[in-house]
């Protein structure tokens, strides 16, 4: 079987402290999909371009609310929709990895592989005036000249919870294929068929302990 | 969606120019059928002329999407996977043969011409399906997901591109402007009872993404309390157009009376009158632009579930 990397985010342990979010920005603001524009960053609407973003989401009603951080970046479907429509063939996948690329010399900034992504995993350069997401930091996961544990992607190393596990999902043996089986990793919005290869890790349910009653 | 103007006019203003040569087509080949002239070398001129026009300046509208423009050429690449490629195909196509069509009757080679306006008649209505493909076949985007789309564009472009027949014909070949107005009516009636059908269907759609599996949560009481930044992202930008629900309603009134009722009730009382037509193409078009525009705003893509509120 052929190789797919991906990201699995266990929910139980993401705290929502944007590590990954900068970790993923600082590193990929030079390097092969740099640089990564800000429009006015310190003014009063800052925006930029980000490949990963963590969101936080209330369940629930008060009292009995869990507060969801949801950290959110290219899922590198393993049937993309947003490949077959780029009309120029900047938009692809590799075949060896599986990750979803975008080749930023042949874009031509028409947006429509964004609109063909449910996940608003893509997004514009508003400088380069081409589009671009989550590479994986394939620039940094094979490069020899870096130390072997430092040949993941930027997030993972930045997270200080160990939220976000990095392997190959289609390899049964290894590690996020393991997570996934054995805590039920499941993928977003699966009513449209896309196969993400990236997994999230439900939240168990953990019910507190009361200290005055025990 | 967040209506891209650019979008906008290029389908509004290809749409209008494929339905005018459509128009000035079905005549020729009917007099071709029937061995008579019905047209007139100036009718035909003016006609190619101008719908060449209309498909020029929508091409040129169309660049204005376009955040790298100077490689536009690359967009032909992927027409084995890509409406858009394809249709980056047709267009052009569509343009030289229109073009060929003109010359050959301006040079009174009837029988050539025909030949070059079948063609073209092929690549004007490949380029109807290519067009309203890019937007239908984007299946989480239930609103355009419908046959109805194919249909919408096609009737549409062909009912303002007849109404532009009858304009022209009062003014440079007046036993056609009132079969031509008739016509007009009658297709423009078709594209609005079409687009109609197409307003209630999307009315009625049921979003199959919620923010359960937005997330993967399964709770029905959802609710975003951050998504990640303060001042607004691409995400933000192009998938909503931020207006007020009283303009989206505005639109859609507009486009209901301007695509079809007022140039109707023009082209029935004043069918001969050059000015009452070309005022009436003129509203028609309006009317489109806001029918488009509608039919962006109205489109919830499913990534709009992960940007619900900023904090």
């Amino acid at each position: 079987m052929t190789k797919q990397l991906a990201l699995v985010i266990d929910l139980n342990v993401c705290v929502g402290c944007h590590a990954c979010v900068t970790s993923c920005k600082e590193w990929n603001d030079g390097g092969t999909a740099g640089p990564l524009s800000d429009q006015n960053p310190y003014g009063k609407d800052p925006s930029g371009t980000f490949f990963n973003r963590v969101q936080t989401f209330e369940v629930g009603v008060f009292p009995d609310t869990d507060t969801v951080h949801f950290p959110k970046s290219c899922l590198h479907c393993e049937d993309p929709p947003c490949v077959p429509v780029c009309p120029t063939g900047a938009s692809y996948k590799r075949a060896e990895d599986g990750i979803v690329l975008v080749d930023y010399d042949k874009c031509i900034g028409c947006n429509y592989c964004s609109w063909a992504c449910p996940y608003g995993a893509r997004e514009i350069d508003e400088k380069q005036k081409v589009m671009k997401k989550c590479t994986l930091c394939v620039d940094r996961i094979y490069d020899e000249l870096l130390p072997p544990q430092d040949r993941r992607p930027a997030c993972v190393m930045a997270c200080p919870t160990n939220a976000r596990l990095f392997g190959d999902v289609h390899d049964p043996d290894s590690d996020v294929s393991k997570a996934m089986r054995e805590r039920g990793g499941y993928a977003l919005m699966p009513e449209w068929e896309t196969k993400p290869a990236n997994h999230y890790l439900p939240r168990k349910i953990v019910k507190s302990v009361d200290p005055d009653r025990t | 969606m967040n209506p891209p103007w650019s979008v906008i006019f290029f389908t509004t203003l290809i749409g209008a120019g494929q339905g005018l040569f459509v128009a000035l087509f079905a005549v020729d080949a009917w007099s071709a059928f029937q061995g008579r002239v019905l047209l007139t070398q100036e009718f035909v001129a003016v006609s190619t002329g101008a719908a060449l026009i209309l498909v020029g300046a929508g091409l040129c509208a169309s660049f204005f999407h376009l955040g790298r423009p100077g490689r536009a050429w690359r967009a032909a690449a992927m027409w084995r996977t890509s409406w858009l490629s394809r249709e980056v195909i047709a267009l052009p196509v569509f343009m030289v043969l229109l073009a060929a069509y003109g010359v050959l009757h301006w040079f009174g080679r009837p029988r050539p011409a025909l030949a070059a306006g079948a063609l073209a008649i092929v690549a004007c209505l490949a380029l109807f399906l290519c067009t309203a493909m890019i937007y239908a076949c984007l299946k989480f985007l239930q609103e355009w997901h419908t046959p109805l789309t194919l249909a919408n564009f096609t009737a549409l472009g062909c009912a303002s591109g007849l109404t532009a027949a009858a304009a022209l014909a009062s003014w440079c070949a007046p036993t056609l402007s009132y079969s031509y107005a008739a016509a007009a009516l009658a297709v423009g009636a078709l594209a609005y009872l079409l687009r109609i059908t197409a307003l209630a269907r999307n009315a009625r759609l049921r979003p199959k993404s919620t923010l359960e599996t937005a997330i993967g949560v399964k709770n029905p009481k959802i609710r975003q309390i951050a998504q990640g930044a303060m001042g607004g992202s691409f995400n933000t930008r192009e998938f909503f157009h931020g207006r007020p629900r009283e303009v989206v309603r505005a639109a859609r009134w507009i486009l209901l009376v301007l695509i079809f009722p007022v140039p109707a009730v023009l082209m029935i009382f004043r069918p001969t009158s050059a000015t009452v037509l070309f005022v009436a193409f003129v509203i028609q078009y309006l009317g489109l632009l806001a029918e488009r525009w509608y039919f962006f705003a109205e489109a919830k893509h499913p990534q709009n579930l992960y940007y619900q509120a900023i904090s």
